[in-house]
C-alpha cells in the first residue's frame, strides 16, 4: 500500500473542503473495498479523508411517507433497522445477503454505492483492464468470464457491479443526495451507475468532488411485498452469480404494482423497466413472468462462459415473482 | 505518523503509527497480541475478527488510524483472567477446532454474533424479518457465523459450542460477558 | 483376519483405558485464548520483515531488474534478486535412501538463475523495516522479462502426456487379463470421461517463516508438515551442517499437504535474514501462497466397467492424465483405489502424465484417491443405473476377498460392515430409485453413495519417554500438529502403556532438537509415533522392574515383565491387585529422579539404520498385504429446481480406521475431510488462465472454500475393529474421510436430478 497522509472530517463542510484542495484525495468509509483496493495498489490516493465521524448516521422518516438514510448508516444497522424490514423488506435481504456479518458492521451505505467490481482481471495488476488503465484492453474478454455482464456491456469491458444493496435500491426508486461545495444534488439511483461504453474508468456519475451524504427511499406500498434472492456459488458469503430485487401486488389477479431490479449482469444494479412494463396489468401468471424476463433478457449477450447466466436470470425472475405471489412478502 | 489510543482489553494503548498501518497489524506487530490471526488480510476468512465497542469486524480492513478513542476486544481479553469465557470452554469440549488458526476470529464472531441476535437482528435465512424474535436455529448460527471460514472442517464443532454457550445456564454467562 | 497380532497390546486388565475415549485436547486452552504462537509470531525486538516479488511471465530469462524505486521507499533494508543473491546450493537429486531429498518443491534455486519456470515463480525478496514498507517496496520492483514459448493449458496438452513409470514406492500402471477385450465382451457396460480441476490448500495460515541467523547457526520457526526435511534442505542450501539448522514449528495453522515441501518463502526468508544479518519474518499473502506452493494437479479419467447382467464386473479400466511442473511434482495416485475396490475379473490402470511450465502440483489431502475415487464411484453408480441395481447392491456383488490386482491378503477389510451400518443410520432404504422421484416442498432430493478408500502408511520415528520420582512423564518426539491432536493421542497411548493418568504425561514436539519424529503425511504420524511409543514404554517398564527386582523390600521381587501389569501409576503383578508398588516408591527407594527409554537414534548411523529399516518393512509389508482405511459415504443433496443451487443436507459416513485413539479428535478429523470433499465437490477450482497459465483466482474470496452455511450437521462413526497389522491396531483418519465424498455427491445429484455432472465442480450451470 502506497503511503499516504490521513485527515479524519468532523462535519461535512470540512469533507468537501478537503476532497476540493488535497490532491489525489478519497473518501474513507468503513474501508472494506477501498482499504483492500489500496492494499492491491489498484487505488493510490495521496490523501485520505476518514468520513466515518461525520453525523450522517441516522435512518429517519421523511415528511412525505419515505426515509432518509444516511451515508455513514452501517450496512447492518441499515437492515437490522424497523422501517426497513417492514417496509422495504428486499432492502434488509439484500444487504443481509452481502458479504459477512463482520463486513456489514464496517461498510456503509454511501460506500457500498461506491464498491468497484470483483473481476479478476480488474483485481490482477498484471492483467490489461481498461477500468484501471484506459486504454490498456481488456484480458476479461475470452477470458474467465463467470461472474460476467450480459446486459450493457460494451467491447472494453465486460464487468459487472458487485453490489446486492444497490440493486434493492435501483428497484425501489432510491434517490441519491450528493453535496459538494457546489451545493447539493439528488441523482436517481437508476442513473447514479453508468454503462461502461468507451470509458469503463468511469462508473458513477458522481463527481470526484462530490461526497454521497444520504440515500432517500420514496413511499413505495408495492416495497412492503418484496424479496431479494442472490443465486452464487455458495450458500453465503460470494458475490452473486445473479441476483433479483422484487416487488409485486396483484388486484384481482392482476398484477397492480411491481418494481423489478437485476444484479450480477450488467456494470451497474440493472432495473428491469421491460419486465415491468410486461407485467403490469396482466394475469399474475408463470407464463407473465416468464414473457417478462425474456423480454427484459432479449438484449442479453454472453461472453465464453456465461451463457447460463441469461437463463439463470430468466429463472430467478420468475421463481422470485412466484414466490411473492404464492407465499408473500420476506417481511 | 499519527497518534492514537485505542483501549485494547481494557489496557489505555498510545500508539504512533503510519495511516496504512491496519487494526490487525497494529494488534500482532505493535501491540505484540497476536492471538488475532491473518489468514487472507483482505476481508475474505475472518480469522482476524475483532470486537470494536461490541461489534464484530474484520480488522485486516480497518486502518488503525480510524479506530482512534475506540474500545477494541481481541482474543486475549476474552474471557477473565485465568477464567475461560463459556464459549472458549464449550469450543474446547466440542471440539470446534484443529488447527487453531480460525478459532481466535471465530469465537470473537461468535460474541458479536450473539450480541446481534440478542438485539433482534435479522439474517439471510431469517423467514420473517418483522418478527419480534427470532429463534437461533442452527441454520442462523450458520449464516451469521458464515463470515468466518474455517479449512479444518471443524464447522459442527463450532455451530455445538455455540449453541451449547447460547443455551442455559452457560447462555446467561455469556450474554453477560457479551454486555 | 487370523493373522497375529503385530504390535497390538491387551488393554490393562484392571484399569480403564484412556485410548478410545473423547478427551479434549491438550492445547484447547492455548489454542481458545490466543496463546498458541504461529510462526509468524515469534518475537525479536530488531524484526525486519520481508515481501516477494512474482515473475508475470510464465517462462522466460530476466532481462532487466530496475530495484531502484523499491531501495528508496524509506525503511527498505535490502532488494535481494539474482544479481546480488549469494549463491546457495541447488537442490539435491531425489533419492529414496535419503528421503528430505524429497523435499524440494521445485528444483529452481531460487534468486541464483535469471530463468523463470512458471508464472508467479519468485524474482526478488524485499526487506525493511515494516511489513507495508516491503509489500509496497515489493511492488515496485521492475522486472523486465524475455519471454520464452511456454506450454500451460493442461486441456491442450493432454493428449501428449506418457505413461508414468513405477518406482519403488508408487505404481504407474497395472494389469490383470485383458480388460479392453472383456470390456467390449460385456453385456453392460460403461465408458466414462471426467475432469477434475486444480486445487489450492487454502489452509488459514499463510506459510509464514521467522527466521534469525547467529553466526552460522540459524533458528527458523516455520509452519512444517516435515521440519526435518526443511533443516536438511537449508542446511543443504546454504552449506551448514543439518546440526546448525534448528526449525520450531509447534503450531501449524492448517497443511493438508501445503507444508510438506519446501517451498520458496522458507528458503528465502533465510536468506533475506542473512543477507541483511536481521531476524526477518515472511507470511506469504493469500496471494503468494497460490504463487509459489504448489496445488493438487488437475486430472482427466477414463474409467470404463463391464459387467454381466448379474452386476459381477468383468472389466474395469482406469487411466488417468496429470499435470506435473517442468520444475518438479510428483504424480497423483489416481488409480490407487481401483487396484483394490472391486473383485473384477480383468483390470487395466495406468496413469499418465505431462509435464508443463506450471508451479509444479504437490501432495493435497489423499493425493490421487480423493479424485481418483470421484471418477470410480461415479462409474460404478452409472453402472449400477444401467444394470438397474441399488448401488450399493452393485458393490457388494464385487466386494473382493484379496486383493483384485493382485490376489495379496488385506490386512484388513470391513467394508461390507461399514455399508451395512451407513444404510441404517442413513435410512437408505427410505430411497426411491428412479432419479427425479424424490421432493421436499420446492427442493428436489437426492441419496447417493460411495466408498472411501485411502492405503494406510508407517514411517520411523524416534522417541524418548521419561518417568519421574512424582510420577509424572515426558514424551518427546519431533512431531507435528496441525490439528490432528498428535500430543493429545500420544499421551493418551502412553498413559495406557504406562498407567498412569493422562493428566500425568506431557508430550514435546515441533522442535527439530526433540528426537527425529515422522512427517505428517500419508495419514501415517499417529501409528508411527504410537509403534515407537509403545516400545519405549515396555522398555521403560523393563527398567523400572529391573530397578524394583534388584530390592529385596519390593513386592515385585523376581517378577518378570510377562507377570507384570502397568496401572494405578506403577507396577503390580498380574491378576494380585495388592502386590506391586508405585513407579513413585520404588524410583525413591533406587535413588533415582527419573527413568529414561529411547527408541531409535538420531546419530547420523543412527537415522540411516532407521531409514534402511523404514524402507525394508515397507517393503515387506507391502509384499504381504494391502493395508488400507476405508469406509462408506452416505449423502442427500437438495436441488433446487429453478436455479440448479445445490445443497448437502444430510451426511452419514462409517468408517474402517482401525483402533481409535481419540474419539473425539477422529471424529473431528473424519468431518474435516468430507467437509473439504463438499468444497471439492460443489465449488473448488483455481482457475488457470489457458492463455498464459496465470493464476487468476489467487484468494479466498474468488476461490469457493465451504463456509458454515454449507455444511449440515454430519455423522461420522467408525467400526473400531483394530487392524492386526498396524500399531496398536490403529490406521490414520487424516484423508480417508475426503475420498469417496464428491462422488457421493455426484451421484445424489443424478439421483435428485436426472443429471450426471463429470467434470467438477458441480456448479449451478452445470445444472440448468
Amino acid at each position: 500500500m502506497k503511503a499516504f497522509s490521513y485527515v479524519s472530517a468532523t462535519d461535512v463542510a470540512a469533507a468537501l473542503r478537503a476532497i476540493s484542495t488535497e490532491p489525489n484525495a478519497k473518501f474513507l468509509g468503513g474501508g472494506t473495498n477501498l482499504v483492500d483496493l489500496m492494499r492491491e495498489e489498484i487505488e493510490q490516493p495521496d490523501t485520505i479523508i476518514d468520513i466515518t465521524r461525520l453525523p450522517l448516521s441516522g435512518i429517519e422518516e421523511l415528511p412525505g411517507g419515505g426515509v432518509r438514510i444516511g451515508a455513514m448508516v452501517r450496512n447492518s444497522h441499515l437492515a437490522a433497522h424497523r422501517l426497513i424490514r417492514t417496509r422495504y423488506p428486499m432492502l434488509s435481504q439484500a444487504v443481509l445477503t452481502g458479504a459477512s456479518a463482520q463486513l456489514r458492521n464496517m461498510a456503509t451505505v454511501g460506500g457500498n454505492l461506491l464498491q468497484r467490481t470483483r473481476c479478476l482481471y480488474f483485481y490482477d495488476g498484471a492483467a490489461a483492464c481498461n477500468k484501471r488503465e484506459p486504454g490498456r484492453g481488456c484480458d476479461a474478454i475470452g477470458g474467465f468470464t463467470r461472474n460476467h455482464a450480459i446486459l450493457g456491456a460494451s467491447e472494453a469491458c465486460v464487468a459487472t457491479h458487485p453490489s446486492d444493496m444497490c440493486v434493492a435500491l435501483a428497484a425501489l426508486d432510491a434517490t441519491v443526495v450528493a453535496e459538494s461545495v457546489r451545493g447539493v444534488r439528488r441523482i436517481p439511483m437508476t442513473e447514479f451507475h453508468v454503462l461502461p461504453g468507451e470509458t469503463p474508468d468511469i462508473e458513477t456519475t458522481l463527481a470526484a468532488d462530490e461526497l454521497v451524504t444520504a440515500v432517500e427511499l420514496p413511499d413505495l406500498p408495492v416495497a412492503a411485498t418484496s424479496a431479494y434472492r442472490k443465486v452464487r456459488d455458495r450458500a453465503s458469503y460470494a458475490f452473486a452469480l445473479v441476483s433479483v430485487a422484487a416487488a409485486l401486488e396483484t388486484s384481482g389477479g392482476a398484477v397492480s404494482a411491481v418494481r423489478l431490479a437485476l444484479g450480477g449482469v450488467a456494470a451497474k444494479p440493472w432495473r428491469a423497466y421491460q419486465a415491468e412494463q410486461v407485467l403490469l396489468g396482466a394475469p399474475a401468471t408463470d407464463e407473465t413472468f416468464e414473457r417478462a424476463a425474456d423480454a427484459e433478457l432479449a438484449p442479453a449477450v454472453a461472453q465464453s462462459q456465461n451463457a447460463f447466466k441469461i437463463e439463470l436470470a430468466r429463472r430467478a425472475i420468475v421463481a422470485t415473482l412466484r414466490r411473492l405471489l404464492t407465499e408473500g412478502s420476506a417481511a | 505518523m499519527v497518534e492514537i489510543r485505542m483501549r485494547v482489553n481494557g489496557v489505555m494503548e498510545a500508539l504512533d503509527l503510519e495511516p496504512r498501518v491496519s487494526l490487525l497489524d497494529a494488534l500482532r506487530e505493535h501491540l505484540g497480541l497476536t492471538g488475532t490471526k491473518k489468514g487472507c488480510d483482505q476481508g475474505a476468512c475472518g480469522a482476524c475478527t475483532v470486537l470494536v465497542d461490541g461489534e464484530r469486524i474484520n480488522s485486516c480492513l480497518a486502518l488503525a488510524v480510524q479506530y482512534d478513542g475506540r474500545e477494541i476486544t481481541t482474543i486475549e481479553g476474552v474471557g477473565d483472567g485465568e477464567r475461560a469465557h463459556p464459549l472458549q470452554s464449550a469450543f474446547v469440549r466440542h471440539d470446534g477446532f484443529q488447527c487453531g488458526y480460525c478459532t481466535s476470529g471465530q469465537i470473537c464472531s461468535a460474541i458479536g454474533m450473539l450480541a446481534e441476535h440478542g438485539s433482534g437482528a435479522p439474517s439471510a435465512v431469517t423467514e420473517h424479518l418483522s418478527a419480534d424474535t427470532i429463534e437461533l436455529s442452527d441454520a442462523e448460527i450458520r449464516e451469521r457465523m458464515s463470515g468466518n471460514l474455517c479449512r479444518c472442517g471443524a464447522y459442527n464443532g463450532i455451530v455445538g459450542a455455540i449453541r451449547e454457550a447460547a443455551s442455559g445456564e452457560a447462555g446467561r454467562d455469556v450474554m453477560e460477558a457479551v454486555r | 483376519m487370523t493373522q497375529a497380532p503385530v504390535h497390538s497390546r491387551p488393554a490393562p486388565a484392571t484399569a480403564e483405558r484412556i485410548v478410545g475415549k473423547p478427551i479434549d485436547r491438550v492445547d484447547g486452552r492455548a489454542k481458545t485464548t490466543g496463546a498458541a504462537r504461529y510462526s509468524a509470531e515469534y518475537p525479536y525486538p530488531d524484526i525486519a520483515h520481508a515481501a516477494l516479488v512474482h515473475a508475470t511471465v510464465s517462462r522466460g530469462r530476466i532481462a532487466g531488474i530496475d530495484a531502484a524505486a523499491a531501495s528508496a521507499v524509506p525503511g527498505v533494508l535490502a532488494v535481494i534478486t539474482h544479481l546480488n543473491a549469494p549463491a546457495m546450493k541447488p537442490p539435491p537429486p531425489v533419492s529414496m535412501m535419503n528421503l528430505s531429498s524429497l523435499a524440494s518443491g521445485t528444483t529452481v534455486n531460487y534468486l541464483n538463475t535469471d530463468e523463470v519456470h512458471w508464472d508467479g515463480q519468485p524474482v526478488a525478496v524485499v526487506v525493511a523495516e515494516t511489513l507495508e514498507a516491503a509489500q509496497r517496496a515489493a511492488s515496485l520492483v521492475e522486472v523486465t522479462y524475455e519471454t520464452l514459448p511456454a506450454t500451460f493449458d493442461f486441456a491442450a496438452e493432454e493428449k501428449n502426456a506418457k505413461p508414468q513409470k513405477s518406482d519403488l514406492v508408487q505404481s504407474g500402471g497395472a494389469t490383470k487379463g485383458d480388460a479392453e477385450a472383456a470390456l467390449a465382451a460385456a453385456p453392460v457396460s460403461v465408458d466414462l470421461r471426467f475432469t477434475t480441476p486444480p486445487h489450492n490448500h487454502n489452509a488459514l495460515e499463510p506459510h509464514a517463516t521467522t527466521a534469525a541467523w547467529d553466526g552460522d547457526r540459524v533458528t527458523v520457526y516455520d509452519g512444517a508438515q516435515n521440519m526435518y526435511w526443511v533443516r536438511d534442505n537449508l542446511a543443504l542450501k546454504f552449506g551448514i551442517p543439518a546440526a546448525n539448522v534448528r526449525v520450531i514449528s509447534p503450531y501449524v495453522g492448517g497443511a493438508f499437504g501445503g507444508k510438506t515441501m519446501v517451498w520458496a518463502g522458507t528458503i528465502l526468508t533465510v536468506l533475506a535474514a542473512r543477507v541483511t544479518a536481521r531476524p526477518v519474518r515472511l507470511m506469504l499473502t493469500r496471494e503468494g501462497v497460490y504463487r509459489t506452493v504448489g496445488g493438487r494437479t488437475p486430472s482427466t479419467q477414463r474409467v470404463a466397467l463391464g459387467a454381466e447382467a448379474d452386476g459381477r464386473l468383468t472389466a474395469l479400466v482406469h487411466t488417468s492424465v496429470t499435470r506435473l511442473g517442468r520444475v518438479g511434482g510428483g504424480p497423483e495416485q489416481v488409480t490407487s483405489q481401483s487396484r483394490h475396490l472391486y473383485d473384477a475379473e480383468n483390470i487395466l490402470v495406468q496413469q499418465n502424465l505431462v509435464k508443463l511450465d506450471l508451479l509444479p502440483n504437490t501432495v493435497m489431502r489423499a493425493p490421487g484417491e480423493s479424485i481418483g475415487t470421484f471418477a470410480l464411484e461415479s462409474a460404478i453408480d452409472e453402472l449400477a443405473g444401467e444394470l438397474g441395481m441399488d448401488p450399493i447392491a452393485l458393490r457388494m456383488r464385487n466386494e473382493p476377498e484379496r486383493n483384485p490386482i493382485d490376489g495379496k491378503r488385506f490386512a484388513h477389510r470391513m467394508l461390507r460392515e461399514a455399508y451395512a451400518r451407513g444404510a441404517e443410520r442413513f435410512g437408505w432404504s427410505e430411497r426411491t430409485p428412479e432419479p427425479g422421484s424424490m421432493r421436499d416442498g420446492r427442493w428436489l432430493v437426492g441419496m447417493g453413495v460411495a466408498s472411501a478408500y485411502h492405503p494406510s502408511w508407517q514411517f520411523a520415528a524416534n522417541v524418548t519417554v521419561r518417568l519421574s520420582a512424582d510420577g509424572t512423564v515426558v514424551v518427546r518426539c519431533g512431531f507435528h500438529e496441525m490439528g490432528m491432536g498428535g500430543a493429545t493421542a500420544q499421551a493418551q497411548i502412553a498413559a495406557d502403556a504406562l498407567g498412569v493418568p493422562f493428566e500425568a504425561v506431557r508430550v514435546e514436539y515441533g522442535d527439530t532438537a526433540l528426537p527425529t519424529g515422522p512427517g505428517a503425511g500419508g495419514s501415517g504420524q499417529t501409528a508411527s509415533i504410537a509403534a515407537s511409543l509403545v516400545s519405549a514404554c515396555d522398555k521403560l517398564k523393563r527398567s523400572v522392574l529391573a530397578l524394583a527386582r534388584r530390592s529385596g523390600d519390593s513386592p515385585l521381587r523376581g517378577q518378570r515383565m510377562t507377570g507384570v501389569e502397568a496401572r494405578d501409576g506403577g507396577l503390580y503383578r498380574t491378576g494380585r491387585p495388592g502386590l506391586g508398588e508405585t513407579y513413585a516408591a520404588i524410583l525413591t527407594r533406587a535413588g533415582r529422579d527419573s527413568v529414561e527409554a529411547r527408541v531409535g537414534s538420531d546419530t547420523r548411523v543412527g537415522a540411516i539404520a532407521g531409514q534402511v529399516r523404514f524402507m525394508s518393512k515397507l517393503m515387506l509389508d507391502r509384499r504381504r498385504w494391502v493395508k488400507a482405511a476405508s469406509g462408506a459415504q452416505f449423502c442427500e443433496v437438495r436441488v433446487d429446481p429453478d436455479t440448479g443451487e445445490v445443497r448437502v443436507s444430510r451426511w452419514v459416513g462409517v468408517f474402517d480406521v482401525g483402533t481409535v485413539i481419540n474419539a473425539k479428535t477422529t471424529a473431528g478429523q473424519l468431518r474435516g475431510g468430507i467437509v473439504m470433499g463438499v468444497g471439492m465437490a460443489l465449488s473448488e477450482e483455481t482457475l488457470v488462465d489457458p492463455r498464459n497459465g496465470r493464476i487468476m483466482n489467487p484468494s479466498l474470496a474468488e476461490y469457493h472454500v465451504p463456509v458454515h452455511a454449507d455444511i449440515p450437521s454430519i455423522d461420522v462413526s467408525w467400526l473400531d475393529e483394530p487392524d492386526p497389522t498396524m500399531p496398536l491396531g490403529l490406521i490414520g483418519v487424516g484423508e480417508v474421510s475426503i475420498t469417496g465424498a464428491a462422488a457421493a455427491i455426484a451421484n445424489a445429484v443424478h439421483h435428485a436430478t436426472g443429471r450426471r455432472v463429470r467434470d467438477l465442480p458441480i456448479t449451478l450451470d452445470r445444472l440448468l
